[in-house]
C-alpha cells in the first residue's frame, strides 16, 4: 500500500517534470514571493510545472510577503525573480527600484495578454495583473431571513441588523472584521475614509490631510462597528476572521472577495455554507462612494538578474496564468482578469464593486508610511482611550515624521 | 600568562568581536545619523485594470545622480533621535509645559511611540526579572531535595519552557489563551464571566506576557542555580544544621549567599534578555496594548516601508538603554573582583 502511495507521487512527480517542455524554457532560475491564498497557490502551482532539466522554479508564499519580498530583490543577483503583488506593494518595489520594465518581454512573449492586464508607468510596463480583488459584505441568508432583515447596503443599515441579532439571542457578537492592530485596522480605515468621500493628502503634494470630520466619522463608525465584534478584534486579522465565520458566530461581515470561495470549504458546517452570501460593498454615511477599494494582484520580474532568468521567470508565469488553468476548481478562486475567464457566484461582490465604481487603492509612494501609521496609530482610539481628534493628529504626526525621514517633505 | 601568548590566545575573539560587533556597531550608527535622500517625485500618466490617471512617482533617472554622489544618505545629525518617533524633545516639552498634573503627562506621554515602548519594557523588566530568579531559585532547590532517579527526569520537564522556540511557545498559549480556548474559557468558567478576554484589555495583555515571560525564562534561572547547589559546601550547611537552623534559614544564610555571584550573572543575562522582549508581543499579537524598542525595529523594517534610518536610531537607543540598565549590576561586579586594597 505505502509502495504503491511512493509510486503514484513518483509517477505525478515525473508527469510534472516532462510537463516542462510545455513552456517552452530551455534554462534559467525562477524563484517567486508572494502572498498566500488559494488563488496565488494555483499561481504558484502552474509556474512550478515549468520545472525540469536546466529550468529551476521555487515559490515562497506567504503571508509575510511584504517583509521579504523587497530585501530579497535588492541584492545583486537578487533571490526573488518575482514578486506577485498588489496595487500597494508595487510601489515599494518601484521606489527602491528593484523591478524591471517588461516592455520588451510582452513583445516576444506576451501575446496573450488584455491591454487592461498590463500596469503600466510612464509608458513603462511594470506588472501584469493577473486578478481583481476587493472587500465587500458577506452575510448570513438563513440569519438575516430569520430576524426579517434585508442585507444591507450602508454601513448604518449594518448597525441596525447587528443590533437586531444581538437582541434576538442569535449571536453575541454578529459582525466580524479584520481589525487587527497594523496593516488590517489601517486599511479599515482607508475603506471607511473613501466612503466618507476623504482625501488623503493635500492634492499634488506628500502632505497628509486626514484630520478632519471624514476622518472622526470614519473612526466613529468604526468603533461603533467593533462594539458588535468579537472583543478580541484588535488581534483578528484575515484568517481569523474567516475562522469565526466557518464557526458559525457571526453573520455580517466585510470581506476580502478573494477569501469567499474558502469560507465554502469541506471543513465548515453546511449550514453556514449554504448560507453563506455576497453583497456589493457598503456605503457610509449617505455618500454614494463605496467604503471599500479596489486591487488587482499581479506579477513583476526583478531587476538584478540576469537576462536569461529574467526571460525564464516571464515564460513561467505567463505559462501560469495561461487561460488553460481556468477550470472548476480555479475559476471560484478569483476575479481572473485572464482571457475565458466566466464569473461564478464567489465573484458577484467584486464585480458589485466595480460597478459602484470603486475606487482602486492608491498608487502613491508615501501611501505605505499612511497605512503604517494609521496602523500604529488608530489603536488608542479603539480602545476608548483617546479621541478620534487626538488619534488622527497622532497618525499626522507618526506620518509626517516619517515621511520626512524618507525624503517625502 | 606572556603579553605575547595572551595576544595570540586572544586574537580569534578579537577579530570575531571586531568583525561581528564593532563593524555593525559602527554600520548602525552611521545610518542612524543619515536619511535616504529627498525623494524627486513626477507624476505620470499611469494605467492598471482599473484604467488610467495621473500618478505621483519617483523618478529614478533623477534620483540616481544625487546618489552615487552622496551614497550614504542626506546627513542629519541627530535629528531622527530628538523627532516624534524617537525621543520626541519637542513634543514631550510641550505636553510638561501644557500638563495639568504629572498623571496627565505620563498618560499622554504614551502617545509617542518610544515612551509607549518603554512604559511597557521597563515594566516587563522590573516584573519578569525578580520573579524569574525566584522561581528557579525554588524549582532548583525543589528538584535537589528530590530522590536522585527523580532528578533527570524533573531536569528535563524543567527545561521544557526554555527549549521551546519563544514564536511558537507564545503562539500556542496565544490559541490556548483565546475566549474558545482551554485556558480563556476555563478562566471565564472560574471568574463566572463569558465575557472575559485576555487579549481585550491592556492590563491583562500585560499580565499574559509576564506570566509567559516567567514560564519561559525561568528554566534558565533554575539550570543555572541547580549547578551552584551542587557546590554548596557540605560542612557549612551540616554545622548549621548542628546549631539548629531550620530548612528556611540554611537556605537564607548558607545557600544563598553561596550563590550569590550566580544571581548577580542571572540577574544580568535577564535583565538584557528582557529589554529586548520581542517574540511574545508577535506571537500574542499584542501590538495594540504592548509594544517595545524590538517590536519598532521589526515593524520599521519589516514592513514595505522600511524606515531603515529610524531602525538604526531604535537600535542605538536599545544599546544605550541595555547599558544603563546593566551599569549598577556591572560596577558591582567590578567592585568584587577589585577589591579596595
Amino acid at each position: 500500500m505505502f509502495l504503491r502511495k511512493i509510486a503514484t507521487v513518483v509517477a505525478l512527480t515525473t508527469l510534472a517534470s516532462s510537463a516542462w517542455a510545455g513552456c517552452g524554457i530551455s534554462e534559467g532560475r525562477v524563484s517567486i514571493v508572494g502572498n498566500e491564498f488559494p488563488a496565488i497557490q494555483t499561481i504558484g502551482a502552474g509556474a512550478m510545472e515549468c520545472a525540469g532539466d536546466g529550468v529551476t522554479v521555487e515559490t515562497n508564499l506567504t503571508a509575510d510577503h511584504q517583509k521579504i519580498n523587497l530585501p530579497g530583490m535588492t541584492g545583486n543577483p537578487a533571490e526573488f525573480t518575482s514578486a506577485i503583488v498588489a496595487n500597494s506593494s508595487i510601489v515599494a518595489l518601484m521606489n527602491n527600484d528593484v523591478i524591471r520594465p517588461l516592455n520588451d518581454l510582452v513583445a516576444k512573449h506576451g501575446q496573450g495578454l488584455q491591454k487592461s492586464q498590463l500596469v503600466t508607468i510612464d509608458g513603462n510596463i511594470m506588472g501584469i495583473a493577473f486578478m481583481a480583488n476587493a472587500q465587500h459584505l458577506t452575510y448570513r441568508s438563513d440569519v438575516l431571513k430569520d430576524q426579517r432583515l434585508s442585507p444591507p447596503t450602508t454601513y448604518e443599515e449594518m448597525l441596525v441588523a447587528a443590533a437586531k441579532i444581538r437582541k434576538s439571542g442569535l449571536m453575541q457578537n454578529p459582525v466580524g472584521g479584520a481589525y487587527k492592530a497594523g496593516w488590517n485596522l489601517a486599511e479599515e480605515f482607508v475603506n471607511m475614509y473613501m466612503g466618507h468621500g476623504g482625501e488623503f493628502f493635500k492634492p499634488g503634494t506628500a502632505e497628509i490631510a486626514v484630520n478632519n470630520q471624514q476622518g472622526v466619522d470614519s473612526l466613529n463608525m468604526m468603533k461603533s462597528l467593533s462594539e458588535y465584534m468579537n472583543p478580541d478584534f484588535l488581534t483578528h486579522d484575515s484568517n481569523a476572521t474567516s475562522a469565526e465565520w466557518k464557526a458559525g458566530n457571526v453573520a455580517l461581515m466585510n470581506m476580502w472577495g478573494s477569501r469567499i470561495g474558502a469560507l465554502r470549504g469541506d471543513e465548515v458546517d453546511a449550514a453556514v455554507v449554504a448560507a453563506t452570501a455576497t453583497g456589493g460593498p457598503m456605503t457610509v454615511g449617505g455618500g454614494s462612494t463605496a467604503a471599500s477599494t479596489l486591487w488587482w494582484d499581479g506579477w513583476t520580474v526583478a531587476k538584478n538578474i540576469s537576462d536569461a532568468d529574467a526571460e525564464a521567470t516571464f515564460i513561467a508565469m505567463m505559462h501560469a496564468i495561461r487561460p488553460e488553468m481556468l477550470n472548476d476548481t480555479t475559476s471560484p478562486q478569483a476575479v481572473w482578469l485572464i482571457d475565458g475567464y466566466e464569473p461564478t457566484p464567489a465573484a458577484a461582490g467584486v464585480f458589485a464593486a466595480a460597478a459602484m465604481g470603486t475606487k482602486p487603492y492608491p498608487m502613491l509612494p508615501y501611501a505605505g508610511l499612511m497605512h503604517s501609521a494609521a496602523g500604529a496609530e488608530l489603536v488608542d482610539f479603539m480602545q476608548g482611550k483617546e479621541t478620534a481628534e487626538q488619534a488622527l493628529a497622532g497618525l499626522e504626526a507618526a506620518y509626517t515624521t516619517a515621511a520626512k525621514e524618507k525624503g517625502y517633505l | 600568562m606572556k603579553h605575547k601568548t595572551f595576544f595570540w590566545f586572544f586574537l580569534p575573539t578579537a577579530l570575531a568581536m571586531f568583525l561581528f560587533i564593532a563593524l555593525p556597531l559602527t554600520s548602525i550608527v552611521s545610518q542612524s545619523l543619515h536619511t535616504p535622500h529627498d525623494a524627486v517625485l513626477v507624476v505620470v500618466e499611469s494605467c492598471d485594470p482599473f484604467g488610467c490617471k495621473s500618478e505621483t512617482t519617483i523618478d529614478h533617472e533623477a534620483s540616481k545622480q544625487i546618489k552615487e554622489e552622496q551614497p550614504k544618505g542626506k546627513w542629519v545629525g541627530f535629528e531622527i533621535y530628538t523627532d516624534r518617533n524617537h525621543l520626541a524633545f519637542k513634543e514631550v516639552g510641550e505636553l510638561w509645559e501644557n500638563k495639568t498634573n504629572f498623571i496627565d503627562f505620563v498618560s499622554n506621554l504614551n502617545n509617542l511611540p518610544f515612551y509607549r515602548a518603554m512604559g511597557f519594557t521597563l515594566t516587563y523588566v522590573i516584573v519578569v526579572t525578580p520573579l524569574v530568579i525566584l522561581f528557579g531559585l525554588i524549582i532548583a532547590l525543589a528538584v535537589n531535595s528530590l530522590h536522585r532517579h527523580l532528578k533527570g527526569l524533573m531536569v528535563f520537564f524543567s527545561l521544557l519552557p526554555m527549549i521551546v522556540t519563544p514564536l511558537v511557545g507564545s503562539l500556542i498559549l496565544f490559541w490556548m489563551i483565546d475566549a474558545r480556548g482551554i485556558i480563556g474559557s476555563g478562566l471565564q468558567e472560574l471568574f463566572a464571566d463569558p465575557t472575559l478576554s485576555l487579549k481585550a484589555s491592556t492590563g491583562l495583555t500585560w499580565i499574559t506576557l509576564i506570566v509567559y515571560g516567567v514560564w519561559h525564562s525561568a528554566p534558565f534561572a533554575f539550570i543555572v542555580f541547580y549547578a551552584g547547589l551542587q557546590t554548596v559546601p557540605k560542612e557549612t550547611l551540616e554545622s548549621a544544621m548542628i546549631d539548629g537552623a531550620t530548612r528556611f534559614q540554611q537556605v537564607m544564610h548558607v545557600v544563598i549567599p553561596h550563590l550569590s555571584p550566580l544571581v548577580a550573572f542571572v540577574a544580568l543575562i535577564q535583565l538584557m534578555d528582557n529589554f529586548r522582549v520581542f517574540e511574545p508581543i508577535v506571537g500574542f499579537s499584542a501590538e495594540a496594548h504592548a509594544t517595545s524598542l524590538s517590536w519598532i525595529i521589526w515593524n520599521d523594517i519589516g514592513q514595505e516601508i522600511r524606515l531603515l534610518s529610524s531602525a538604526a536610531t531604535t537600535s542605538v537607543l536599545t544599546i544605550i538603554g541595555v547599558v544603563i540598565l546593566l551599569l549598577p549590576v556591572l560596577i558591582r561586579t567590578w567592585r568584587e573582583f577589585n577589591p579596595e586594597k
